[in-house]
């Protein structure tokens, strides 16, 4: 990998460094920005513990639903599974119509308020990009391809692991950055059902009418999605999806 | 002999007799903000209510043996409509009994097992689809059969001792209120979107390196987190309404609709621009010859062959659009644009789940309409076989 297809996430990287160095000390500066305010610092939480947080959000339910979503993907594309693949097929593509913000609302009711019922949240909404992105993925590899894997003797899974998934890694990459990108989105809205995120000053300050830890929100929450959105274009051929 | 020829439906009623056996079906509560108590649906629904759903859940799991067609899916259908139908009784009913006007405050709200009921049946009703391979009109056919029941049991006060129309009820004007600014946000966004995205897109096919600028900064904007991108607005707009007061009589303020509908735009502008500009790369070369051939002037070309062939693939990114703006526009309400997000945050905030509720189904009927509408447009666009 070239250090010029590393540039624009270094840059993130460092963007993302530097804001979390540098937002602690500028008490003075937001001061200056909101002279009516008597706290414009978000102080409750440190902005680091808060990223770290919504990291861990992020990645724990992206991890699990790519696991999970992959697998089922997998599944419905053998002979055993074959008999669901319409009906995961349509479920995905109707879900994916639900609003995110309504599948975490609908998780509070059973899960109560805090991490956990977002953490499912996330985990829910992201299987379906996946879920879809994999069959399709999987589902597009031509048929003679996998003729001639199997006239070379492939097992059925060397066939999997060597043919299928290699040529669908592109597709079911592309699902799990879209789930990625929806979940550092949705993350920062689970501050109002409790979770400890990077929406926590955004959403307190919305409340507060601090528009201060608004801003302070928001500018590390959308530097946070960028480096996550330019770490997967490196998996990708590097063009933006 | 007996072969098991389908095993997705007994699946579904299994999971479905598992929720009953092990979840409240209702759950009542002495007022709106404590936890209720769990009751199972043997316990609220009445003997020929709970006879008829047994027995209907032994036909549902006799069907594995069944072999596959036309029939079967007329009789599984008619079955999962009945389901439908003696669930919601039940839960009218059951939750009448358990109204006393002694206690006014109590409250009966639908439990863990309605919900999952419904939902192993509406995943039923969708794989009996997808194996009768019913186009798109018989769909839409059969979304009306099921939902039409739910409507007009709604409509008689079936539902009436529910907390959820409770929530309704006492606050149905501003429900109304909602709907429309749910819906003049969203028709508002996509407006504005498609009149500023197609020329965009046109403009984008002709100069290349616009187009790479233009797509940079629109999948920036896409990658940003909604609630951010209405948080940033507030600064802003707010210094602008302050240096000219004038701009606030127009409705331009820190925090409402106008932060709110600039958001939405810049969310809409990638797909309707990327639709666009693939609809319009997809547009033969050769076709394009012929129209020059025939004397037309570029600017006929564009509006009477290349937009009109690339119309489809536009429309797609509306329909993305529209959906993706229904969403956002829940957590618009977060910075006081109003809409059914209203609810599901005023809901949240009190520990009222069925106000929540009241926030998040209208919002997930309303994606599910404009979806299927696209679907029957779409389906009436393709040319007839």
């Amino acid at each position: 990998m070239t250090l010029r297809a590393l540039r624009p996430v270094l840059l993130m990287a460092a963007l993302l460094a530097g804001l979390l160095v540098l937002l602690p000390r500028s008490a003075l500066l937001f001061h200056a920005l909101f002279p009516s305010l008597d706290r414009p610092l978000y102080t409750r939480a440190s902005f680091l513990d808060l990223t770290l947080a919504h990291i861990r959000l992020v990645l724990g339910a992206t991890g699990a639903a790519a696991l999970v979503g992959v697998s089922a993907g997998i599944f419905v594309t053998r002979e055993a599974g074959r008999r669901l693949l319409p009906l995961l097929s349509a479920t995905a593509a109707i879900g994916q119509t639900f609003p995110p913000v309504a599948v975490l609302a609908l998780t509070v009711p059973v899960l109560g308020y805090g991490s956990g019922a977002t953490l499912v949240a996330l985990f829910v909404y992201a299987l379906l990009p996946i879920i879809a992105n994999t069959v399709t993925g999987l589902e597009g590899v031509e048929r003679s391809t996998l003729e001639a894997a199997d006239g070379m003797g492939f097992t059925p899974l060397r066939r999997l692991l060597q043919i299928e998934l290699p040529l669908a890694a592109p597709v079911i990459l592309a699902g799990i950055r879209t789930s990625a990108i929806i979940n550092v989105g949705t993350a920062t809205v689970g501050s109002t059902v409790g979770a400890l995120s990077l929406g926590s000053p955004i959403i307190e300050g919305l409340s507060g009418s601090n528009t201060a830890y608004v801003v302070q929100g928001a500018i590390l929450v959308a530097t946070l999605a960028l480096l996550i959105d330019r770490l997967f274009a490196l998996g990708s051929d590097g063009t933006p999806a | 002999m007996l072969r098991v020829r389908n095993w997705v439906l007994p699946v579904l009623t299994g999971i479905a007799m598992l929720a009953v056996w092990s979840l409240g079906f209702l759950s009542h509560a002495p007022n709106r903000i404590v936890p209720g108590q769990p009751l199972p649906l043997w316990a609220v629904a009445s003997p020929a209510q709970a006879v008829a759903l047994a027995i209907l859940a032994v036909g549902l799991l006799a069907t594995a043996f069944l072999q596959s067609g036309r029939k079967t899916g007329l009789v599984t259908g008619s079955a999962l409509f009945a389901t439908l139908l003696l669930i919601l009784a039940a839960a009218a009913t059951g939750s009448v009994a358990l109204a006393n006007p002694d206690v006014p405050a109590a409250r009966t709200s639908l439990g863990p097992a309605f919900w999952l009921i419904l939902a192993a049946l509406a995943l039923a009703f969708v794989d009996l689809a997808q194996q009768a391979g019913l186009s798109t009109r018989a769909r839409l056919l059969l979304a009306v059969v099921v939902f039409a029941p739910v409507v007009g049991m709604a409509m008689l006060g079936w539902f009436d001792a529910l907390s959820l129309a409770r929530e309704y009820r006492a606050r149905s004007d501003v429900f109304a209120a909602a709907l429309q600014r749910h819906v003049f946000l969203v028709a508002a966004t996509a407006l504005i979107a498609a009149s500023l995205g197609v020329p965009l897109g046109i403009w984008a096919t002709r100069h290349p390196r616009f187009r790479a600028r233009l797509f940079a900064v629109l999948n920036i904007v896409q990658t940003v987190p909604s609630i951010a991108l209405f948080g940033l607005m507030i600064g802003p707009l707010s210094s602008l309404a302050e240096a000219f007061p004038w701009l606030r009589t127009l409705g331009i303020a820190g925090i409402g609709t106008a932060p709110a509908l600039i958001a939405l735009v810049c969310y809409a502008l990638l797909p309707l621009v990327r639709n666009t500009v693939t609809g319009l790369d997809a547009v033969p070369a050769a076709t394009i010859d012929a129209a020059l051939g025939s004397g037309m002037r570029p600017g006929q070309i564009l509006l009477q062959v290349s937009l009109p062939l690339a119309f489809p693939v536009i429309l797609a990114g509306l329909r993305v659009v529209i959906i993706q703006t229904i969403g956002l526009a829940v957590v618009a309400a977060l910075i006081g644009a109003g809409g059914f997000g209203a609810f599901v945050f005023q809901g949240l905030g009190q520990n009222a789940l069925d106000l929540v509720l009241l926030g998040v189904i209208p919002t997930i009927l309303l994606a599910l309409a404009c979806d299927t509408a696209f679907s029957v447009l779409a389906a009436n666009g393709e040319p007839q076989r």
